[in-house]
């Protein structure tokens, strides 16, 4: 029975996975084609002669029927080809490759630091603030939350430089080298997504002291510790980890922002150039490889839910 | 109003969700409501009762059969036409942000003079017609009830179904709104199905007591019948533990305390045969041999109150061998 | 309109019109300033002539940053409406175009709002190419998936509601149902929610520009200015800073008034107001009785604004079943909690006893009285379903008990928790305890909950509506548990029910209570006949049972139940009560031979 369910919650999960990774495959195809105009030539400039123009449609396969494109397209993808970089002449599985790990290790130890930053604040905070205790405590965390939570990654990252690199001369403002050189970019790209994390923790922790099953637990006059971290957090962090997926997508994504700011080698600044330079098959597959890390953010998310809260594998439908 | 209508439903089914996982909430049921009288419908949660009126004014998709108001079959989806129905939580049946009289006046025909006709009704209900011009937030639960049963008048019906319409309200409040539905059906001769948990509630208000236990009716007769010499063991059994002055719960002993704790029915996975037989105190895990009700599935067309259980009459002489009701 | 008199309402509001006046204003006031390149100061600090200094061309910076406020406001504002509106269409596909076609539609809206808006604005520039106009498709595009979710769910669970399907059966239209009942009752979370988005897009817009994809030169928006002033963050920091805190300051604006709004309609949290004490009006002390397990006296319970609980005085001897009865709102919960000890803050309990197992409890528990109440008291609680932690197995929720209070070892309080919910008869219990809460039915759990009373001794069982959230069959089973639980172990039961018919059953004595005192002390024998007062009276004549005479109507009582927040002065049952004359009205009657009446003397000749 258990078991039963685990796996229909793993099908229905795959299933999911797969359908999404088949509309971004698909969005991404379509993004090229819907661009009005002609990509080649606004790629090569207005004074680029027919001849070459022409030559590179065919080339790139641009002059087939679209069914066929996609079909090619798809080809491709799963031999691992993902064409080459219009402006550099490189291959773009290469580009890639160079870039990615830098985006992943930013992006990981930010999504850590955001979970692991906010999770006891906002238990904590809503333990010393429970039932309209410490009002000013209360206010003081909800007006920096919110602060933080407005303020833009890299509105965030500019400020952190100037005041840590350019001001105190504790951190380099630029790059990537030594572990020094992480500390800034993490955390401007961290801290929003926990401010707003922080709240969210607070509120749900908040809602299930609230609950009949707490009111149950001090029946049985459990010390507070146990009370709080085994009865509500568990509780309250399914409650905020379902909100969770996709504010840690979003941090995925807003590496392209902290990156340009830091000039951190990644995938995030070449993306931006790329635009810039109507370099459309970069483009094409850094939109894939950013995708994809987000749909596995929210499989993690949702395998974690799974497993904290028993009731969510059947619940879910 | 209009002429006395019988509404009647033939061989009924509803389904939700899929083919695999699906529950069929309400299996083939025939239930007469006889013109101008009100029939009861019990049955613990999930057997199915709501979802029976819910599929009387087009909110359940029927999966077979169908449902007749005076011989004519009524149109599958929701609309004015004939039966309307009251709701269990009067907190949730009338729209917060629509004063009582435009909610009334909604469910009127079109074409009437409103303000007079909302006053009638809420004449009717026993409210003064200021209240028309009040929110649900400044009435009690009791009186959105009223507002609620209003409304439902309002569009001329035949047949009225009150699903659990007091259960969501406080003792001393219930009495009056009860008091106010036999009052209203007797005036207006409406023919009413009248759903409740509570048995003495419903067979305070009832002429005809239908009983329902995982989709299907197992019990149906005049209700003084059905209470005072209940046929199925599960009318037997809801009787015997509805509350009474002074009658302390008895403590089972032995093959029936276990049944007494058997986990209930998943309407999920309906046994087979007798739907009851895992948990009847006449059935085969009490008494041996009786393995019919195990594959063969009752037919109550032919006996007492139409009673779907094989050894009805039996369950009546074992039963009265070991107490008095 | 909701409260928005509040310090975050005001802030939010005054932000909001600086922002708006501010766009519509700087423009004509500064347009020229803005733009007038002076090559003689290029990149200079701040000045009197030029406050925030000037940028590469010698432009004024403050000057540029109020200009800017127009362009960014109008993008965001632009690029919100259209995301709201395709958000609007999308979400409510379901109710416009049907349900097959609707379930297509949220299925790719569920798919497209996983992805993060600047993947989506990103990915958006490409197609609609770099610039203002662009930026604006793609922030709107990226807004509409949530958008459209939000609205989704807030359609389906309005379309949920009894109000609906009463309006259809009415033979009300879709597109008058989706106008007059569906719109109205959710247009306040979606403008919250759509002037939080205009914040957001603010602060996307700003991005994107500053990466260069959104406004380009000459036009200049804060997220450009930001961009251009990011370069000379050494020698200039200010160029950086005053734009960035031009975007926060604009974001917060959004974004608290969306917050304030949402405040002002979702709750209405009551003041703090100190509460009353008014010298509890009880008869004189009873004397200690030897046998009491439970000895109260004058227990109040106070919340900000009212007192649902005003001076309750009861007594249960060792190994009785004492049944309290009222309507909601009569105290009666509160009371059980409060002699648990389970009232939280704001909340205040006093007392002039408060005695459980000869423990003094009136202070709060110590240390030492709290291993008492874990032992000696178990509480049932009304709603099985969310009384037990969802996400913690059975038994161990059961085991934590004896591991807390009786100093047992984990393996050894696990085979006392099985052993107890043996003793509770329930099937398999060995499986059982390794199952979580949702694989139990409700009969099971309440099961369950009295096997959790038993892993200590209990002298008192407080069971708190324990059948009303079950069917009939399974309450007799629960009633009959609870009495053979009672004559094994000797504890004592304190029945709450709003049911006198089920306390009847049960109990040896009731307590009658009504606005947050006990009106009546009876033994339930007697209650059919000997009731005294007027209002025990007229509940038993209330409630049919199986033997009501159904030619009659039944007895009711009129006017509602007394307000917890507007008690009248004297006896709170007057305005109800036939027999009520101005010794009522005015004074309190306390209670004195087990009825708080001044006519119950004479009520028990006219009565009977």
């Amino acid at each position: 029975m258990t078991e039963n369910a685990w796996v229909r919650f793993a099908a229905r999960r795959l299933l999911r996975l797969l359908l999404s990774i088949w509309v971004l495959l698909t969005a991404a195809f379509l993004m090229i084609h819907l661009i009005p105009g002609d990509p080649v030539r606004a790629a090569l400039g207005v004074t680029a002669p027919v001849e070459l123009v022409n030559a590179r449609r065919e080339q790139l396969g641009l002059n087939d029927p679209l069914w066929v494109q996609y079909a090619h397209y798809l080809g491709d993808l799963f031999a691992g080809r993902f064409g080459t970089s219009t402006i550099s002449g490189l291959p773009v599985s290469q580009v890639i490759a160079d870039r990615y790990p830098a985006t992943l290790e930013l992006a990981v130890y930010a999504f850590l630091v955001a979970v692991l930053l906010s999770v006891p604040l906002g238990l904590s905070m809503a333990v010393l603030t429970r039932s309209g205790r410490r009002r000013r405590l209360e206010l003081g965390f909800t007006s920096t939350s919110v602060f933080f939570g407005v303020v833009p990654e890299f509105l965030l990252g500019a400020a952190l430089v100037y005041v840590f690199g350019v001001r105190l001369g504790l951190a380099p403002i630029a790059g990537r080298a030594g572990p020094d050189s992480y500390v800034l970019p993490v955390l401007a790209l961290a801290i929003g997504p926990a401010a707003v994390l922080a709240r969210i923790m607070r509120v749900e922790t908040l809602a299930v002291l609230e609950a009949d099953f707490i009111r149950t637990a001090r029946a049985k006059r459990l010390p507070d510790r146990r009370l709080y971290l085994r009865h509500a957090l568990p509780n309250a962090l399914t409650a905020t980890l379902t909100l969770a997926g996709l504010l840690l997508g979003a941090l995925v994504a807003a590496t392209a922002l902290v990156e340009n700011v830091f000039a951190w080698p990644g995938l995030g600044s070449t993306i931006v150039s790329s635009i810039l330079a109507k370099d459309y098959p970069v483009v094409q597959a850094i939109v894939l490889v950013y995708g994809l890390g987000v749909l596995l953010v929210n499989l993690v998310v949702d395998v974690g839910l799974a497993l904290l809260d028993p009731r969510s594998t059947i619940r879910e439908s | 109003m209009s002429a006395l209508n019988e509404l009647s439903f033939r061989d009924v089914s509803v389904r939700f969700g899929g083919r695999r996982r699906g529950v069929t909430a309400v299996d083939r049921v025939d239930l007469t409501v006889p013109a101008g009288t009100v029939v009861g419908l019990v049955g613990e949660s999930g057997s199915g009762k709501s979802t029976l009126a819910r599929a009387a004014v087009g909110l359940a998709p029927l999966a077979g059969g169908e449902v007749l108001l005076d011989g004519r079959p009524l149109p599958r989806t929701p609309g004015r036409h004939g039966v309307q129905m009251v709701f269990q939580d009067p907190y949730s049946s009338l729209d917060p942000r629509m004063t009582v009289g435009a909610s009334i006046a909604e469910a009127a025909p079109r074409g009437e003079n409103t303000t007079a006709e909302v006053a009638r009704l809420l004449d009717l209900v026993e409210l003064a017609p200021e209240r028309a011009a009040q929110y649900p937030a400044q009435l009690s639960g009791g009186q959105r009830q009223r507002v609620a049963l209003a409304r439902a008048l309002a569009a001329r019906p035949d047949v009225i179904i009150a699903d659990e319409i007091t259960s969501a309200l406080d003792v001393s409040i219930q009495g009056t709104v009860l008091n106010l539905v036999r009052e209203l059906q007797r005036r207006l001769s409406l023919s009413m199905l009248f759903i409740s948990h509570n048995l003495a509630v419903v067979r305070y208000v009832s002429d005809l007591l239908a009983v329902m236990y995982l989709g299907r009716i197992v019990e149906c007769g005049p209700v003084d019948d059905v209470l005072g010499d209940p046929q199925h063991p599960y009318t037997r059994q809801l009787v015997a533990s509805a509350p009474r002055p002074g009658g302390i719960p008895t403590v089972l002993t032995g093959a029936e305390a276990a049944l007494d704790t058997a986990e209930p029915a998943d309407p999920h996975h309906p046994p087979p045969g007798c739907r009851f037989h895992p948990r009847c105190p006449v059935g085969p895990l009490v008494l041996p041999g009786r393995d019919d009700c195990r594959d063969t599935e009752p037919d109550g067309s032919r006996r007492r109150h139409q009673a779907a259980c094989h050894y009805a009459a039996h369950a009546s002489e074992q039963h009265n061998t070991r107490s008095t009701p | 309109m909701p409260r928005l008199r509040t310090p975050l309402g005001v802030t939010a509001a005054a932000l909001l019109a600086l922002v708006v006046v501010t766009a519509v204003l700087a423009p004509v006031l500064w347009g020229d300033r803005a733009e007038a390149v002076d090559t003689a100061h290029i990149l200079e600090g701040p000045s009197s002539a030029h406050w925030a200094g000037t940028d590469a061309l010698g432009r004024d910076i403050v000057f540029r940053v109020l200009v800017a406020t127009r362009l960014s406001v109008l993008l965001a504002l632009l690029s919100t409406a259209l995301g709201v509106l395709t958000g609007l269409l999308l979400g409510a596909a379901p109710l416009l175009v049907g349900a097959r076609v609707g379930r297509l539609v949220t299925a790719g809206v569920n798919i497209a709002v996983a992805f993060p808006g600047l993947l989506l604005a990103l990915s958006f520039a490409v197609v609609f190419g770099v610039g203002a106009m662009g930026a604006v498709l793609a922030i709107g595009f990226a807004i509409a998936p949530a958008f459209a979710r939000l609205t989704g769910n807030l359609v389906a669970s309005v379309a949920e509601r009894d109000y609906i399907a009463a309006a259809r059966i009415a033979g009300v239209g879709r597109f008058r149902v989706l106008v007059r009942h569906v719109l109205p009752n959710i247009g306040e979370p979606l403008v919250v929610n759509a002037t939080v988005a205009a914040g957001g897009s603010l602060l996307a817009f700003a991005g994107l520009s500053f990466l260069g994809l959104g406004v380009q030169s000459p036009s200049y928006d804060w997220g450009r200015l930001l961009g251009e002033g990011l370069n000379s963050l050494y020698v200039h920091p200010l160029a950086a800073l005053l734009p960035g805190v031009a975007v926060v300051l604009a974001g917060l604006a959004f974004n608290l008034t969306g917050e304030a709004v949402a405040r002002g309609i979702g709750q209405t949290t009551p003041l703090f107001v100190a509460v009353r004490r008014r010298p509890p009006r009880t008869a004189a002390p009873t004397p200690s009785e030897e046998d009491a397990v439970l000895a109260v006296e004058g227990l109040r319970v106070g919340f900000p604004g009212v007192t649902p609980v005003r001076g309750v005085s009861l007594t249960v001897r060792r190994g009785e079943a004492v049944g309290v009865v009222g309507e909601s709102g009569s105290g009666k919960s509160l009371t059980a909690l409060a002699i648990a000890q389970l009232i939280e803050p704001p909340g205040e309990v006093s007392a002039d006893r408060l005695e459980f197992a000869g423990e003094d409890l009136r202070h709060g528990p110590t240390r030492a009285q709290n291993r008492v109440l874990g032992t000696s008291l178990a509480m049932v609680f009304q709603d099985p379903m969310t009384s037990f932690n969802p996400t913690q197995r059975i038994g161990r929720q059961l085991a934590e008990v004896a591991e807390q209070h009786q100093g047992l070892s984990r393996r050894r309080a696990l085979d006392r928790a099985v052993d107890r919910l043996r003793a509770v008869r329930l099937p398999a219990p060995q499986r059982r305890a390794r199952q979580f809460p949702h694989e139990f039915s409700g009969g099971m759990r309440q099961r369950a909950m009295i096997a959790m009373g038993l892993m200590g001794t209990p002298a008192l069982i407080i069971a708190d509506e324990p059948t009303t959230a079950l069917d009939v069959t399974v309450q007799r089973q629960v009633l009959a548990l609870l009495a053979d639980v009672r004559a094994t172990t000797g504890a004592a039961l304190m029945l709450i029910s709003h049911d006198i018919t089920v306390v009847g059953q049960v109990c040896q004595r009731v307590l009658v209570m009504y606005a947050g005192r006990v009106v009546e002390d009876i033994g339930t024998t007697e209650l059919a006949t000997k009731a005294r007062h007027p209002y025990t009276r007229a509940l038993l004549a209330a409630v049919p049972h199986l033997r009501t005479d159904r030619d009659l109507p039944l007895t009711v009582i009129p006017g509602r139940p007394a307000d917890p927040g507007d008690m009248p002065a004297g006896c709170a049952f007057a305005p109800r009560c036939g027999f009520a004359d101005d010794l009522c009205r005015t004074e309190d009657p306390p209670l004195a031979g087990g009825v708080a009446c001044w006519h119950a003397a004479n009520l028990t000749v006219a009565g009977a």
